[in-house]
């Protein structure tokens, strides 16, 4: 057992060192990076400039095929390169959702045109991309949205409303799950198509969200005419296309970078006072570390698990679901911990010890819970498709969506 | 990257895996619960005959002089089969002790017989409870005095190392326990798998096992070690517990429905996996702190434990609930693994222990970084 890198990757490791620290400032060790998207127009414009200097070293999309843009990398190097780019201080990932989910899922599902089209602007930053699959009325059962698409002629007649859609309000492109029979069961009526944000009838509202920030947006669709020709799939086979979307999703948001660890707790602990003694010498505060520890460790080490099976060309087990599950919990629970240790001062959200970070966290664990799969169906996937137990019961499944609707609306 | 263990590895897992899924059900660990042996002395030949019990030990001593993770892989599996075999004692303490502080004379004379299984090893450091400083059992001259309980395995044992106080302070000591002096007796435990005993010392033969005066150094080195393996089989028998929940909540209707599709066994068991991979991954560090001799070892060591030690717990006693009534049945198997959990759990101290030195070798790091 070892963590040494083989002959191959350390040479890739180091031409991704030296590309960065020739275009980017290293991170000051201890200093939680700045991932939020913010509604700065200079943090997009930073963001793009980033992206195309990555994309002229091959740093963009590595494990992508060379003949869609790609280095033809391996996950093993995209891993490398992102725990390279951590050292370092480089804009927030704006590209993430589109370069992560959407892009893939065109380029599966697509045709050659989108593919020439769309590919090399997404990947040159050039364009960003948003994902528009939850509404109001359906979250975790994504299936059940009620935005509708009439086909008329060539083209197709979008109504409805999306919510908490990342980035949509500086986004150019949105991938849009609709649906476009509800007179079958409600996984067999929808349909994907790509639209283009700045379309007549598109309105996009910020969220204010917990955390005070506001990431992601509603989106209302007013008689919104899409071409056909931006369909992505079979009439009726959305949901199939989704599933892509999804996949790639779990990969996306699974890895939280520059949270808050068990090191700044510990010196937080060690210089905090506690009811006349530090904070560290109470038993309990001590019971609590190791348990934070042992959560930060094992989901350290399940990493390199995985990078190993990558490394040797095998495909990773199933272990790596736990990542999200326990990392948000834990981001709240050392947020809420720390709090306490700090006494009053705790309460202070801005300029008390660490300058709020702990406080920030607290508040972003509530959404990191949610985001991408909550806490509640990543269990049951662990459950389902670890385990191997029976999916729940879905009383829905062979029922038409208008009879739910119907339903729905008599309750 | 290679933070994972190699095919040979793998391999010999597996083949210990298979002979105790083959020979050591747990009917044979219910066998031992409710009969007179003291373990199940045809499991531990059969380990022996494989080799398991030498693994780690150099060949000039009879072992295979393989190293600390291919023992790693053999205590994961004792741990899946529930085997009633005093594998931690013996393998894990005693082995593993003469290993690390035996002079050539004590090494010459008892490994080769633990690593065939001919006599059992084991260590005796408790007194009902006392702290090492209270302690009452004396080593004066090479003559042991006092009385340790409880000792696992200790009826079974042919030689015990033993922690004695005395002049020079608290001393590990090496006792034939076919020597004169010595008085055995069987007491009741928890886990009734692995039997316990008293035993009481009178002017017992006894040699000093590494140095004089530094048995609670020594005693720490051990358990850091076998902290690690114990661990692994921890793991082993997380996940015999965790499959034994789910394959039963596969079986079992209730209300018209499987009761694994219902969201409140789901998660239960789904949370179990999680602490058992958070356990596994953490005990493969601690895994290759014990095969480099790393520095880390300690904390390494005690994250293992304490992610292990909840992983067991959670999973036997989550196992007993998602079975309901007839899992509080001594006749059903769940009991098993709730009581060798419980069993190894404080073997070598708590999880509050554990916790503690966690975070103190946490400081000890940070302050040196």
């Amino acid at each position: 057992m070892n963590f040494n890198d083989t002959a191959d990757e350390a040479t890739f490791r180091l031409e991704a060192r030296a590309f960065l620290e020739a275009n980017a400032k290293r991170r000051v060790p201890g200093s939680a990076p700045s991932r939020t998207i913010d509604r700065d127009d200079e943090v997009i414009k930073s963001a793009k400039a980033w992206q195309s200097k990555k994309l002229g070293a091959g740093f963009a999309a590595i494990t992508w095929p060379k003949h869609v843009g790609g280095r033809g990398g391996t996950p093993i190097q995209q891993i490398i390169y992102a725990q390279e780019e951590a050292q370092f201080v480089t804009p927030p990932g704006v590209f993430d959702i589109g370069l992560g989910m959407c892009i893939p899922t065109l380029i599966k599902h697509g045709t050659k045109e989108h593919a020439v089209r769309f590919v090399k602007p997404a990947l040159k930053g050039d364009e960003i991309w948003c994902q528009l699959f939850s509404e109001p009325v359906a979250g975790s059962d994504v299936a059940g949205i009620r935005t509708r698409a009439k086909r008329e002629g060539d083209t197709w007649v979008v109504n409805g409303q999306k919510v908490w859609t990342t980035g949509a309000h500086f986004c150019d492109f949105g991938l849009l799950l609709v649906r476009t029979d509800p007179d079958v069961a409600k996984h067999k009526g929808l349909t994907m198509f790509f639209v283009d944000m700045k379309s007549k009838g598109v309105e996009t509202r910020p969220i204010k969200q917990v955390s005070g920030g506001a990431e992601f947006n509603e989106v209302f669709f007013t008689d919104v005419v899409i071409p056909d020709s931006q369909r992505l799939g079979k009439i009726g086979e959305g949901w199939t296309v989704a599933l892509t979307t999804l996949m790639n999703e779990r990969l996306a948001v699974g890895i939280a970078t520059g949270i808050l660890g068990v090191d700044d707790f510990l010196a937080l602990a060690r210089s905090a006072d506690l009811d006349g003694e530090a904070a560290i010498k109470n038993g309990a505060i001590r019971d609590r570390l190791a348990q934070f520890f042992i959560e930060a460790e094992g989901l350290k080490y399940t990493r390199y698990r995985m990078w190993t099976a990558l490394s040797r060309g095998e495909t990773p087990g199933p272990q790596s679901s736990i990542n999200k599950v326990v990392s948000g919990r834990m981001m709240q629970d050392l947020g809420s911990l720390s709090m306490e240790v700090m006494g009053d001062a705790g309460m202070i959200a801005g300029e008390g010890p660490g300058q709020g970070a702990f406080q920030r966290q607290w508040l972003g664990a509530a959404g990191f819970r949610i985001a991408g799969g909550t806490d509640e169906i990543l269990r049951n996937i662990i459950a389902e498709r670890v385990l191997g137990l029976p999916p729940d019961v879905r009383v829905d499944k062979d029922t038409t969506f208008s009879e739910l609707e119907a339903a729905r609306s008599k309750r | 990257m290679e933070f994972d263990f190699s095919a040979d590895q793998k391999l010999l897992k597996e083949q210990v895996q298979r002979f105790l899924h083959d020979k050591s059900k747990l009917s044979v660990a219910r066998r031992v619960l409710e009969g007179d042996e003291t373990h199940a002395a045809d499991i531990w030949r059969g380990l022996a005959d494989l080799g398991a019990l030498g693994v780690a030990v150099p060949e000039a001593y009879g072992g295979m002089g393989l190293g600390a993770l291919e023992l790693c892989v053999v205590a994961e599996e004792v741990g899946r089969a529930c085997a009633p075999v005093p594998f931690q004692s013996s393998v894990c303490l005693a082995t593993d002790a003469l290993v690390q502080f035996g002079s050539e004379a004590q090494k010459t004379r008892w490994l080769p017989k633990l690593i065939a299984g001919e006599t059992i090893g084991t260590m005796a450091v408790s007194e009902g409870g006392k702290g090492i400083a209270q302690m009452a059992t004396t080593l004066a001259g090479d003559r042991l005095s006092g009385t340790k309980v409880p000792v696992i395995d200790g009826e079974a044992a042919g030689v015990a190392i033993v922690m004695a106080g005395g002049a020079g302070g608290a001393t590990l000591a090496m006792v034939d326990l076919g020597g004169r002096g010595i008085t055995r007796k069987r007491i009741d435990t928890l886990d009734p798998t692995r039997k316990q005993a008293e035993i009481t010392f009178d002017g017992a033969a006894a040699e000093i096992l590494g140095e004089r005066g530094a048995g609670v150094r020594q005693l720490r080195t051990l358990h850091d070690r076998a902290a690690v393996l114990g661990a692994f089989e921890q793991i082993g028998g997380a996940e015999a517990a965790l499959y034994m929940a789910r394959d039963f909540a596969l079986e079992r209707y209730a209300f018209g429905r499987q009761i694994g599709s219902y969201q409140a066994i789901k998660h239960k068991l789904a949370d179990a996996y999680i602490k058992i991979e958070l356990a596994r991954s953490n005990a493969y560090y601690g895994a290759m702190m014990l095969a480099s001799g790393g520095a880390d070892l300690p904390l390494a060591a005690a994250a293992a434990r304490v992610s292990a030690t909840d992983a067991y717990e959670y999973a036997s006693k989550e196992n007993i609930q998602t079975h309901g009534g007839i899992g509080f049945t001594w006749a059903a198997d769940p009991h098993l693994h709730y009581r060798r959990s419980r069993l190894l759990s404080l073997s070598l101290g708590g999880a509050t222990l554990w916790r503690n030195r966690l975070v103190t070798a946490l400081e000890k790091r940070n302050a040196a970084a």
